[in-house]
Order: C-alpha cells, then sequence, then structure tokens
C-alpha cells in the first residue's frame, strides 16, 4: 500500500515536479497558484535547486526558454491573466522545440476577472494562445492525486515530444486538500543532443532559435513540428469513461466540472437514466476516438464547463455533429451544481 | 612574416549581413577576440537579440540562442541558472535593452546576475528601418520622429549606463565608443573585462558600446562615425560607471 | 616590412580601412566591383604600410589580415 499524503493541489503539483527531477522554477505571483512558488522557494534551497522569483510573467516564462535550451527540466507557473503574458514564451518555446512544463491554475476572465475557479482558458491552451501554429500538450487533472501524477507525465511528455506541457488546473483543484501518493512516479530520460551546454570544442555549435527568414525554410519547420504532434494525437489522448457501457446520453466534463457531473450521473442513473461520463485528461491531443465511437451509441451530449461553452466546439468536431450537444455551464468563478447537470441529462434523455 | 591580425576563431565564416560600414561587425569581432583570449568559446552560451544583431547565432561559434525582443537577459538568466559553470553573454541593441526589455535589463542587473551584457547603443532602431529609439537624442530626426525627437512630446533619451550604476547590484557597468582605433581598443579592453568578471564570479558585467547607423542616420559610414564623436559622446560619455571590485580596491 | 591581405569578395567598400589608414596607402578602388557588387579596399602603396593594423581594428565585416 502506498503512502498517503495529505496536499494541497498547487503543492502536489510543485512536490512532483521535484520528483520530476525538476530542479528550476521561474515565476510570479498571481492567485490561486502562488502556492506553487512558495512551495518551491522553500524547497529548491534545500535540494541544490533554484527558485527564482522573476520580475514578471514574460520574464519568467524567457527565462523557462532559456534553462529548457541547456535540457534541464524546467517549469514556471500562473494563473490566467499571466498565461496572458506568458503567450509570447510559449509561442517561442513551440517555434524552438524545447520542452517545458507550464502550470495554469485557471481563474475567471477575461481582463483581471476573478480568482474563483475556472475553465475558460479552454481555448488559449488548445487552440493557441501565442502567435503562430503551433500545439500544448494540455494535461486537465481532476484530483490532488492527478495534480501530481499529470505533472510528472506532462515532463516525460514535454522531453519526449520536445513542447510544452501545460497543466490545465484551476482554482478549486489548486487550493483542495487530499490524499495522495506519489509512489508510481516514473520518470523517463531522454537524449538532448541539441541542448546549450557549450560544445567544448567537441561539436559544431548547438543554436536555439525559431527564426527563418527564408518562407519554404520555415514552411518546412512547421510541417516537420506537426508530423510530430500527429504522433502525439495517435499516442497520447487520455480519457476516463464512467459509466459508459450502455450509455445513451454522454455527459463530457474535465476538471473539476467532470466531478460535479458525476454526481450528477450518479442521480440521473438512480432515476433511471441510461448516462455516462467521457472525461478528457488531455485536452490536447483531444480524446476524439472515444467520442466518435460514443456518438455512435449515444444519442445525446452534455458538455459541463466552467466557461462560455469552449470545450463544446472539439465534442461537436470529435461526433462530428451527428448527435446533439448541448451545454450546461456557469462562468466567472461559479461552479454548476450537481442539480443543474441534472437538469441537462434530464432534458437530452427527452430530447430537448 | 607574422600574422599580427586575423579574424577571432569564435566568429564562424558566415558573411555578416550588416550594412557596409555598420560597426555591428567591430562589436562582434571584439567579442569574439575576448572569447579566444580567455580561452572560453568551448563553454560559452550566447543570446542573441530582435533587432539588427538578430542573426548573430550565425555568426558566433559558440552556442547561441535567438531570444524574443527584450528578454535576452531573462533568457540569460534561465541558462546561467542552469548551467552556472558556462559564460553566458546577451548582445543586444537599443530598442531591445533599453526599450521594450529594459524591466529584464534592470532586474538582471539588480540581482547581479552572472552574465555579460554587450549593448549597442545606435540612437537609432536599425532592423525596422530606422525609427526612434530610447536612445534617440533629443532633436534627432527619424522615421517617427520626422521633425526631430521632440522631448516635450516623447520624453528623453535614456543614459542606461549612468541609470544602472545607481543600483547595487551591477558588477561593472562601462561605456565604450567604436569610431576610431583608440576608442575601438578600449572598447575591447572593457568587453574583455566584463567576461573576465563573469569567469571570476563577480557578477553582472554591462559595456554600453556607442555605436552608428549610417544607413538609417543617413550619412556615409566616415560621416556616421564624425557623428558619434561630435553628438553622440557629448551625451553619452565614455567612462566607468561601476566597478564594485575597483571601488573596494579604492582604485 | 608589412602586408595586408583582403577578402575582397566580402568587402562592402565602405571606405572604414581607407580613413583609418595613418600612411594613407589603402583606397577603394572604383575600377573593381566584388561578387557582392561592391568596390572594394585595395592597397595602393604596400612600401609604405607599416601594419599598424588600423585597417583591419576598424573593418567591420573582419575581412582584413595583417602580416609584419
Amino acid at each position: 500500500m502506498a503512502e498517503l499524503v495529505l496536499m494541497k493541489g498547487n503543492e502536489a503539483i510543485a512536490e512532483a515536479a521535484i520528483r520530476a527531477g525538476c530542479r528550476h522554477y521561474f515565476g510570479y505571483p498571481i492567485t490561486p497558484q502562488t502556492e506553487i512558488a512558495a512551495y518551491m522557494a522553500k524547497k529548491m534551497p534545500k535540494i541544490g535547486g533554484v527558485f527564482l522569483q522573476a520580475e514578471s510573467e514574460v520574464a519568467s516564462i524567457n527565462m523557462v526558454y532559456g534553462a529548457a535550451a541547456t535540457g534541464c527540466r524546467v517549469m514556471t507557473s500562473s494563473s490566467s491573466p499571466g498565461i496572458s503574458l506568458k503567450a509570447e514564451g510559449l509561442s517561442y518555446i513551440a517555434g524552438s522545440d524545447v520542452p517545458a512544463l507550464v502550470v495554469n491554475v485557471q481563474r475567471g476572465g477575461p481582463g483581471l476577472g476573478g480568482i474563483q475557479p475556472s475553465q475558460s482558458d479552454y481555448f488559449q491552451a488548445t487552440k493557441g494562445g501565442g502567435h503562430g501554429d503551433y500545439r500544448m500538450i494540455v494535461l486537465a487533472p481532476a484530483s490532488v492525486q492527478e495534480m501530481a501524477s499529470l505533472t510528472i507525465k506532462g515532463f516525460n511528455l514535454a522531453d519526449k515530444y520536445r513542447m510544452t506541457s501545460m497543466i490545465l488546473a484551476d482554482g478549486t483543484i489548486g487550493q483542495m486538500m487530499e490524499p495522495i501518493s506519489f509512489e508510481d512516479a516514473e520518470i523517463e530520460k531522454y537524449e538532448k543532443p541539441w541542448a546549450l551546454t557549450g560544445h567544448e570544442n567537441k561539436r559544431k555549435h548547438n543554436i536555439v532559435n525559431s527564426l527563418y527568414l527564408q518562407p519554404d525554410a520555415l514552411e518546412k519547420t512547421n510541417f516537420e513540428r506537426y508530423e510530430r504532434y500527429k504522433v502525439v494525437e495517435e499516442n497520447e489522448p487520455m480519457w476516463e469513461e464512467y459509466m459508459m457501457e450502455d450509455a445513451e446520453i454522454c455527459v463530457v466534463a474535465f476538471g473539476i466540472a467532470s466531478r460535479v457531473a458525476k454526481n450528477a450521473v450518479v442521480a440521473a442513473r438512480a432515476e433511471g437514466i441510461k448516462v455516462g461520463l467521457i472525461r478528457p485528461i488531455t485536452l490536447w491531443p483531444f480524446p476524439t476516438k472515444a467520442l466518435r465511437a460514443a456518438a455512435v451509441k449515444c444519442k445525446a451530449f452534455v458538455s459541463v464547463e466552467l466557461n462560455m461553452g469552449q470545450m463544446i466546439e472539439d465534442v461537436r468536431l470529435a461526433t462530428e455533429c451527428k448527435r446533439p450537444v448541448t451545454l450546461c455551464n456557469r462562468a466567472g468563478g461559479m461552479i454548476p451544481s450537481p442539480d443543474q447537470v441534472l437538469e441537462s441529462i434530464r432534458a437530452a434523455q427527452k430530447g430537448e | 612574416m607574422a600574422v599580427v591580425f586575423e579574424k577571432p576563431k569564435a566568429l564562424t565564416n558566415v558573411p555578416l549581413h550588416y550594412c557596409p560600414g555598420c560597426p555591428h561587425g567591430i562589436i562582434h569581432r571584439l567579442v569574439a577576440e575576448a572569447i579566444d583570449e580567455l580561452g572560453i568559446e568551448g563553454k560559452t552560451i550566447g543570446v542573441a537579440p530582435v533587432g539588427c544583431a538578430v542573426m548573430a547565432y550565425d555568426y558566433f561559434a559558440c552556442d547561441m540562442i535567438e531570444a524574443a525582443h527584450g528578454r535576452a537577459p531573462a533568457t540569460a538568466t534561465g541558462i546561467k541558472r542552469c548551467r552556472p559553470d558556462n559564460i553566458v553573454f546577451t548582445y543586444q541593441g537599443d530598442g531591445d535593452l533599453a526599450s521594450i526589455g529594459m524591466a529584464e535589463t534592470v532586474h538582471s542587473a539588480a540581482r547581479n546576475e552572472n552574465i555579460t551584457v554587450i549593448f549597442v547603443n545606435n540612437a537609432i532602431y536599425g532592423m525596422t528601418g530606422g525609427q526612434m529609439a530610447p536612445t534617440s537624442l533629443p532633436g534627432q530626426v527619424t522615421q517617427t520622429s520626422p521633425y526631430g525627437r521632440d522631448v516635450n512630446h516623447c520624453g528623453w533619451p535614456i543614459k542606461v549606463s549612468e541609470m544602472l550604476a545607481t543600483l547595487e547590484g551591477p558588477e561593472y557597468i562601462a561605456r565604450v565608443a567604436v569610431n576610431n582605433v583608440k576608442n575601438v581598443n578600449n572598447a575591447k579592453k572593457a568587453i574583455k573585462k566584463a567576461f573576465q568578471n563573469q569567469i571570476e564570479g563577480k557578477g553582472f558585467s554591462l559595456v554600453e558600446v556607442v555605436s552608428a547607423c549610417p544607413t538609417n542616420w543617413g550619412m556615409t559610414p566616415q560621416k556616421a562615425l564624425e557623428w558619434v564623436e561630435s553628438d553622440m559622446l557629448p551625451y553619452y560619455p565614455i567612462g566607468v560607471y561601476k566597478d564594485r571590485t575597483a571601488a573596494k580596491e579604492g582604485k | 616590412m608589412a602586408k595586408v591581405s583582403f577578402n575582397t569578395d566580402l568587402c562592402k567598400g565602405c571606405g572604414l580601412c581607407v580613413s583609418a589608414c595613418p600612411k594613407k596607402c589603402l583606397a577603394i578602388d572604383t575600377n573593381q566591383i566584388n561578387k557582392k557588387g561592391y568596390s572594394p579596399a585595395v592597397m595602393t602603396d604596400q612600401e609604405k604600410c607599416i601594419g599598424c593594423a588600423f585597417c583591419a581594428t576598424m573593418c567591420p565585416d573582419c575581412i582584413i589580415t595583417v602580416e609584419k
């Protein structure tokens, strides 16, 4: 039996990152994720690591870019408005093909928004945010345990595919405490011949760069990168299915919304409604195959989100609009109640 | 006969793309000479800016990275904190360092980040075609100050070396120029010292190099160097603005 | 005795070497056009050269080698 420790979600991310071999953290304070920085500030100096509070989110992501270019496991964390500022660096990191882990503990927006939990950065995380053609692996934890395990997974995937992994959490999971285990942490090691380490007069100089003034050369890097993304899309989608075996209605929800949705599914089952849940764990790559398969046997879908309806577009794309998809949502830091979700399930059952 | 002057080894054979008479090439060479003389090419990692020197990663033979506009000191910080035994330098222009990247500049200096910063001040945005820079002189005509820089409208030029020297953090802040042989030779000494400081772990060393932009100043290369002497240097005087070690030793 | 040689193909004809030369033994040769399309710098009087390397010091393209 693995040893269980009681931890806050944000702290679980920090501890998991350290266990994943991350020894460099660059960040800037913002609610509701500051516990990550605080944990790192306390721990890193004691284990020979570096915690550095940067002058801005912009600086911190560019520190991450430099650190990542040396082949170090490196991370930063922020919350929604801070991630907007980091968008510049995310684009450079993507264009330079270096691996990094970025955490977004989302709060309500747009603008300064609020500090309550939200999922309104789904588009920003899965469709870009920064400029140019690029993708990030987006991992959506729904528990404190997953805050830890997906952080470790995120580092492994980032190194494997030379890209950014983003943990897209929310203020609720960031702040809540649950018992978790670190026992199954698996650290994968990848060769990094591209890293800036000083050539020591033994090889040609390495250049980490995203500038290609010749359009054919730039196009080539884009096509090559998207070949890599194709492999990610093929091999890395993760999702959980709950009561889907005989489901006629499929609820789709990620992160904290999925926990509310699960309660509603149980309540609907008690009423005799055949309903199940698909919980995307990777938002990119989106579990398209799972949803496409569900669209064969389910008659309707309900997307439960803490935003104005963002993932619903991917649900419609994945199901190729073969079935109706309705939205059950709250926004601005509000969370839907199980009853609200139940009502949406009932309506879907009635074909409304 | 012995060779008394040749291209330093820390420069690659890639031909420089700079305009005829652009002193960027001189400053590149000085950096490369310092790297050669200190024998550090194998462990040096350079950070290129956005601006005319954007493709410096092709010119320096050490490992190189291309940073986002103004973020070179942050990127250099990330590198140095991961690899403290490597030598890390940034090469930045005035728009990059003193406008969009001012926060990164000031804070890396305040942290006394153990890096070397080469700051090329030619009072104009070269790469984008000659717009007003944070260091453009009062009255200076540029594409975006066509009637001359009006300080009542768009403020005063920033004297970066003087400003940074007020900070506790940095080890060494010096301003040099490359408008004649004597100044080039002195610039070389300052640049080499800025690398030497890093090797000795002394911390943030910045050399502001007052340079020229013949193309966007609309002058011949010779005339541009004369303008450095007559107009730039009175506003941006050459000198050592901070040298903590020398100050400690009472020099 | 000193010798100055130019990597003429890379010369941009800026003339900074010419104005730096204390012995006035360099010039831009307007009768020549190099690969880049510039009239390059040339030595006009090798005898006068003292190998001071002022020309190379001011050359922005690092195309001058000085021997002495």
